[in-house]
């Protein structure tokens, strides 16, 4: 025991020694497992900060929210029939409401593009949602400051509005949004209340682009037509018996589109569970592709590596002899040479994840990065195991040299 | 007297792969005893290192039985050859072969450390040992930094630092100047006065003659094998 420590402790300030030796040769040998380990790394660090935006947007639809929709959200069903299928109506969801036990909440929304204004400022084209006063309760989500619109409101039609966190950021960089009055195309309404800021991958679909009006005012405004999308929004009342109210709320679309017991549903109930079920293979597989990408350079770094101790062995024959002359045992001159090997990979490992921390910071200016901290000990230990892989070879013909001939080489 | 050293009848041949074997050695049968002081001459190509290699346990023979200090090694494995070479044997080179990025002190210290001594005490040995050979100021100097005496006086410190059971020296004034060959061989034979056994590897006569015993090979046999009778010692006056 002691004498491996003092084999390794050897080992370490050998290596040390002759890397500093040939400093510039050193320096463009770890090159390759700079980039390799920054590669592998920011790779790792861009996956994981994209799942975890993944994830965090997804809940901006709600864990146990519901969407009834013409279209689903994903699918491998043939595009022609789906295409064909009617449009919703926003009267469905009275008939869900009276028909559905296990609902929390449900409202119809339709939505269209229009500019808004407010003075000089304006917002080019936000997703305007007409819906009703449930919608609050059937989307689950929550005010930051003032309120949405009553059932009165609501029903009357009249020119209010709840707005996003983008919205205001646009037309009220400068003030208080409650109580404004705003222009969508031209019409005139008033601000109620607005929503804090959702972020995430799905901008289109959090609160932070809209601009929430009652139903009719936008059907009077900018017309509920034939061809409009409705979206029934439907909140469960009880998570856990999600696949229920599912079945149920199925029961009550088809009995309203009067469909036949043969007959497949022409409506979908869309869900966030689809998308991250979707997402998780599609991200494992950019995972697996990135990393097997990024891994090549490692590799390639690692052969550079190997390169570089058979070159080291070559040139220190002389060394190596005399060192087994004295009685150096074949395990410490290939340990000493696995060390120096593992010695650059660290260097190199270290700088490459320093590197690509910086790049992750410079990154996350655009996409979401996220560098776990068990990142760096797989870094580190993958250098090493580099080190150790590429270091054999060359560490194996130094150990089994013979010493006479080894002595005379010059 | 003890045996130290002894081969029976060892050949080494090296296979030139379709040329002509070369044979390095051809039954050599010779015994060293404690304290003695041989001489091994003949000319170039003789065969003087191949053996001296040999019974350092550098190389191993063709065929033939070794005994050191009474243990047959010439069936053990590296491991076992790497281990008597660290604790038995001291070897000075022609070529000194010390490590040139390492210090004196480190070059000394380097059979402790594969001996497994701990550093202060390993520090202390070789601390120790070249001051014995003079060298007690140069110990932070580099080979580089050395004069070819003092280069190989720090390859005679670390032949000597672990007490090897013989020191070999294979043509060690070779690379010196007759001045500095002399306080070598001085050293060495001070090294036989306080008790060690020592074989040399040595081209000339008027060096060998401070032997007790001077081994003559030629084409690889032993040629003759006599005793000093009038030996000779050094009258250099003490190196500083
Ligand atoms: N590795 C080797 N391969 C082939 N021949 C060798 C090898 N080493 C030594 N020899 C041959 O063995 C003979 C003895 O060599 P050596 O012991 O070095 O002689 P000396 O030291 O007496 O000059 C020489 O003919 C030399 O060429
Ligand atoms: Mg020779």
């Amino acid at each position: 025991m002691l004498y491996f420590l003092t084999e390794l402790k050897e080992g370490l300030s050998i290596s040390f020694r002759s890397i500093r030796a040939n400093k510039m040769r050193s320096v463009l040998t770890t090159l390759g497992i700079i980039i390799g380990i920054w590669a592998v790394t920011v790779m790792a660090t861009a996956i994981e900060g994209v799942n975890i935006a993944f994830d965090k947007s997804a809940e901006a639809f709600g864990t146990d929210v519901l969407y009834i929709q013409k279209f689903p959200w994903v699918s491998n069903e043939d595009w022609q029939t789906i295409r064909n299928r009617p449009n919703l109506k926003t009267h469905y969801a009275d008939k869900i409401e009276r028909h559905a036990s296990l609902i929390e909440a449900v409202a119809p929304v339709v939505a269209t593009r229009r500019r808004a204004t407010y003075g000089n400022n304006a917002i080019e084209d936000p997703m305007i949602s007409g819906t009703t006063n449930a919608y609050l309760f059937a989307a689950g989500v929550t005010l930051e400051d003032g309120r949405f619109f009553t059932e009165e409101e609501s029903k009357g039609g009249r020119p209010v509005c709840a707005i996003g966190a983008t919205v205001v950021e646009n037309l009220f960089p400068r003030e208080d949004p409650i109580g404004k009055t705003i222009r969508v195309a031209g019409h005139p309404y008033t601000v109620l209340g607005f929503f804090e800021k959702q972020g995430g991958l799905f901008g289109e679909f959090t609160s932070d682009t809209r601009i929430y009006i009652p139903l009719l005012s936008f059907q009077s405004h900018f017309g509920i037509g034939k061809h409009r999308h409705v979206t029934i929004q439907v909140r469960v009342a009880d998570q856990e018996s999600m696949e229920d109210a599912k079945m149920e709320l199925e029961g009550i679309m088809r009995k309203v589109r009067r469909l036949s017991p043969g007959d497949r549903d022409n409506f979908n109930i869309n869900q966030q569970e689809l998308l991250t079920d979707t997402f998780d293979p599609i991200s494992a597989t950019i995972a697996a592709i990135g990393l097997f990408i990024t891994g090549l350079s490692l590799l390639v770094g690692g052969v550079g590596i190997m390169n570089i101790m058979f070159m080291s062995v070559t040139e220190r024959t002389k060394e190596i002899g005399i060192r087994k002359a004295i009685g150096a045992p074949k395990r410490t001159i290939l340990l000493q040479f696995l060390i120096e090997a593992a010695s650059l990979c660290v260097i190199g490992g270290v700088i490459g994840l320093f590197v690509a921390y910086v790049t992750s910071l410079i990154v996350d200016q655009f996409l979401p990065t996220s560098m776990p901290i068990v990142v760096v000990f797989i870094a580190i230990a993958i250098s090493i195991s580099v080190g150790v892989i590429a270091g054999f070879l060359p560490a194996y013909r130094a150990a089994k040299m013979d010493p006479v001939e080894a002595l005379r080489h010059e | 007297m003890r045996n130290v050293i002894e081969l029976r009848s060892i050949v080494k041949t090296y296979d030139m792969g379709g040329v002509e074997a070369v044979h390095a050695l051809q039954n050599v049968s010779l015994t060293i005893q404690s304290n003695e002081y041989l001489a091994i001459m003949g000319p170039s190509g003789s065969g003087k290192s191949t053996l001296m290699n040999i019974i350092g346990c550098l190389d191993t023979p063709t065929s033939g039985m070794y005994e050191f200090n009474g243990i047959n090694v010439s069936e053990m494995d590296d491991n076992e050859l790497a281990k008597i070479r660290n604790k038995e044997i001291g070897f000075v080179f022609q070529t000194f072969n010390l490590l040139a990025r390492s210090d004196a002190l480190h070059n000394v210290e380097l059979p402790l450390i594969y001996a497994g001594v701990s550093a202060t005490e390993r520090r202390r040995r070789a601390k120790q040992t070249l001051e014995h050979v003079q060298l007690g100021d140069r110990i932070h100097h580099k080979p580089n930094e050395l004069s070819g005496g003092q280069r190989q006086r720090v390859a005679v410190a670390r032949a000597l630092v672990t007490n090897p059971s013989i020191i070999l020296a294979d043509e060690p004034t070779g690379n010196l100047d007759t001045k500095t060959g002399k306080e070598i061989m001085k050293l060495i034979e001070d090294l036989h006065h306080q008790g060690n056994t020592i074989v040399l590897v040595t081209h000339e006569g008027y060096i060998a003659e401070h032997a007790h015993r001077i081994i003559h090979l030629l084409d690889g046999k032993v040629e003759s094998d006599e005793k000093v009778l009038k030996r000779k010692t050094y009258t250099v006056p003490q190196v500083s």
